[in-house]
């Protein structure tokens, strides 16, 4: 019985750590680790994460350019208004998403859960020209 | 009606501009009224491709070549769109002027008032003191606040209420009515009006936002002219569009990184505000430049000291630099009830902002050092850019603020009477306190706790403390303040105490809907929009700003003005004429 209860609990574990290597959860209060004017510091999370798959939660900003592949995911919901800011005017926490197939943007008023590969430094949207520090490549996103 | 059937009428009432008639354009518009000796660009727009010979443009009965010194430059054909003469960099002397453009079909006539100075300056020093946005209800909102009311008085005055001179100021716009914070900036730093979104520039035709046809600015001048200090501080974005507008020419303020050339262009003595993302090279995590030039470098070799926390910046002041640059943020600064009491918007991110004030006291303390005296703008942008998302409580806070730095600006002024000070905004939000609501009042909704006329009473905020601000933004019987234009929202009828209010999330339709994190407090009520649907926040009204001053010419401030007469005042003090 013992012995039964030992590979139950290990088993258990086991699928645990399964689990939770396949979903490596950021937020967004981990992505930068102070840092300030002169710059921001990636977090030792977001260091060691880089490369692989990771889920965040945020919301969903409208895409630049309806034609643009990618999107732009924010720790509370932004309303860009263009005489408080430009375009250019995000936050600067932000993580830019590339789906692995086109999606189309719904505004949803709700946070969504996002997944996908872990790149990190300075990108240029050839497309859009739009600068980058985080994004995430091959991802897939749903409502919650 | 057609629009072209009234046209007539309208024109002979003399409502629209120049630009609003048939072509040619003529830049500077008709009825410019600007400083002699200032620079400008002077640009003729025609409507269609033209020989040279048959661009017949004429100043007063002469040519232009024979008026300003020198050939103008002959556009073919611009971008398909005609062609245009082009002469930059021109000044003229105090007089009357008639510009006629003729090409052979259509004429178009702009009359300039060009003015003079006197030879000899009655101010050392010039503060120019903004809060974006400042309206009444601000005002009003800062008193109540912070001094409050007994029996119908008031217990004390704001400092900006203090000021012997006060007026009004017009902020239309070339092109439009209405105004934004760079073309109303743009007029008291040229003396020229301009258009929605442009910097020093008039709005002409060409795609390129850094072609347009150029007015001087006070601190090119200043750097031209006299031996004066410049200071540029702002809360906001140092490149958004009020301080970008001491030294900037675009016809888009959203070129951000190329106004940081600009201002490294003019290095103005004291540089403070946020906006540090423009400063630092595009592979550095928190830049927003599309390139590897390191501003923050460049203004160290340029011999600046740097602060990018209000400890740094307390201790660079130990020893007075000559030149300071202060960035403590990549973005705007938090304001002050943010920073002072609810700890939230980036507070977490940049623990350590100065507030204005102390940015106010280092700015006079390195100008002061320059004996030929100085001119400061110094700008509260966020009363704005809380207005905007409907955050009054917000906006009142840092209008309390903005009155801190009025106060040091009015002590500077006792010890220096030889200092014109002016204080105003540059454009108005339609904010009105009409009441309080009241918590405990009865009532199954929110509107029915507020409290008007009578019931209003007074509401029941205290400060022990005595910083002139409430202990508590969130107390039970508030003031009630409504912005009279807004997208689709939720009203709380409350502060919003976890972080900056956002009304309205743009859908897949481009349109902006109510935001839904709003929708479960209790009591919020949804109100449907009165703005088109493509705005996410309140827009600028137009009615009227007020302007306060003392010093030397401060008495020319009165009665109503257009907003390009502060212009004119602070040049005329400075005698930037001469």
């Amino acid at each position: 019985m013992k012995t039964w209860l030992t590979l139950l609990l290990c088993l258990l574990l086991g699928v645990q750590s399964a689990w939770a290597a396949a979903e490596n959860r950021l937020n967004f209060d981990e992505l930068y680790s102070g840092g300030g004017a002169l710059g921001l510091r990636f977090s030792d999370k977001v260091r060691s994460f880089e490369g692989s798959r990771v889920t965040i939660r945020g919301f969903m900003a409208p895409p630049l350019k309806a034609d643009a592949d990618f999107f732009v995911l924010t720790r509370e919901p932004v309303a860009l208004c263009p005489f408080c800011s430009s375009d250019s005017d995000w936050p600067d926490n932000i993580l830019v998403v590339y789906l692995s197939e086109k999606q189309r943007f719904v505004q949803n008023n709700a946070v969504i859960e996002v997944e996908g590969e872990l790149e990190v430094g300075s990108w240029t949207d050839e497309h859009t020209g739009f600068v980058s520090q985080m994004r995430l490549r091959n991802a897939t996103f749903h409502t919650l | 009606m057609k629009i072209t059937s009234i046209m007539p009428l309208c024109l002979g009432m003399v409502l629209f501009s120049a630009t609003a008639q048939a072509a040619p354009a003529i830049y500077p518009v008709d009825t410019a009224r600007f400083l002699g000796g200032a620079k400008f660009d002077f640009k003729v727009e025609f409507d269609r491709e033209l020989k040279e010979a048959d661009a017949n443009v004429r100043i007063n009965g002469r040519s232009v070549a024979d008026v300003f010194g020198a050939k103008p430059e002959f556009i073919k054909n611009e971008e398909g769109k005609g062609s245009a003469i082009l002469l930059r960099n021109v000044t003229l002397k105090p007089g009357k002027y008639t510009v006629s453009a003729k090409d052979g079909k259509e004429e178009a006539l702009a009359k300039w008032d060009v003015y003079g100075t006197p030879e000899k300056a009655s101010a050392k020093n010039v503060i120019l003191l903004i809060a974006d946005g400042l309206s009444m209800g601000h005002r009003t909102g800062a008193r109540l606040l912070s001094k409050g009311v007994t029996n119908g008085m008031y217990n004390g005055y704001l400092s900006m209420d203090t000021l012997p001179y006060t007026g009004m100021l017009g902020t239309c716009s070339v092109d439009s009515i209405a105004a934004d914070s760079a073309n109303t900036a743009s007029a008291y730093m040229t003396g020229h009006k301009s258009s929605v979104n442009a910097i020093g520039v008039y709005a002409d035709r060409t795609k390129d936002p850094f072609d347009d046809p150029r007015q001087e600015t006070i601190a090119e001048i200043l750097r031209r002219k006299t031996n004066k200090s410049i200071g540029i501080v702002s809360d906001a974005e140092i490149e958004d569009a009020t301080p970008a507008a001491v030294v900037s020419h675009t016809r888009k303020r959203s070129e951000k990184a190329a106004i940081v050339g600009m201002f490294a262009g003019i290095r103005p003595e004291v540089l403070i505000g946020g906006g540090s993302a423009y400063f630092l090279p595009r592979t550095v995590p928190g830049s927003k430049r599309k390139d590897e030039k390191d501003y923050v470098e460049d203004f160290r070799k340029a011999g600046y000291s740097l602060a990018t926390t209000r400890t740094e910046l307390l201790k660079v002041m130990e020893k007075t630099p000559d030149r300071l640059l202060g960035l403590f943020h990549t973005g705007n600064l938090d304001g002050a009830l943010d920073r002072k009491q609810l700890k939230k918007g980036t507070v977490s991110k940049f623990p350590d902002q100065p507030d204005l004030t102390d940015s106010m006291d280092a700015a006079l303390k390195v100008l002061s050092k320059n004996p030929n005296g100085f001119f400061l703008m110094l700008e509260a942008g966020l009363v704005d850019k809380y207005t905007h998302p409907l955050d009054w409580e917000r906006a009142i806070y840092d209008t309390i603020m903005f009155d801190k730095v009025v106060a040091k600006a009015q002590a500077f002024c006792d010890a220096n009477p030889d200092t014109l000070l002016i204080v105003t905004g540059d454009h108005t939000h339609a904010l009105s306190i009409i009441g309080t609501v009241d918590d405990n009042l009865p009532g199954e909704l929110m509107r029915d706790k507020v409290g008007i006329y009578a019931a209003a009473g007074y509401p029941n905020y205290k400060d022990a403390d005595g910083d002139g601000y409430p202990d508590d933004v969130n107390v039970s019987r508030r003031l009630a303040a409504f912005i009279g234009n807004y997208p689709d929202h939720y009203e709380t009828y409350r502060p919003k105490i976890d972080g900056p209010f956002v009304p309205a999330v743009k859908d897949e339709n481009g349109h902006y809907i109510a935001n839904a994190a709003y929708k479960d407090i209790p009591g919020a009520q949804f109100v449907p929009g009165n703005l088109p649907r493509t705005e996410s926040t309140g827009v600028h009204s137009i009615d009227d700003l007020v302007v306060g001053a003392r010093g030397p010419n401060a008495d020319q401030i009165h009665g109503f003005m257009n907003s390009t007469e502060i212009f004119r005042i602070m040049a005329e003090a400075m005698a930037l004429g001469k």
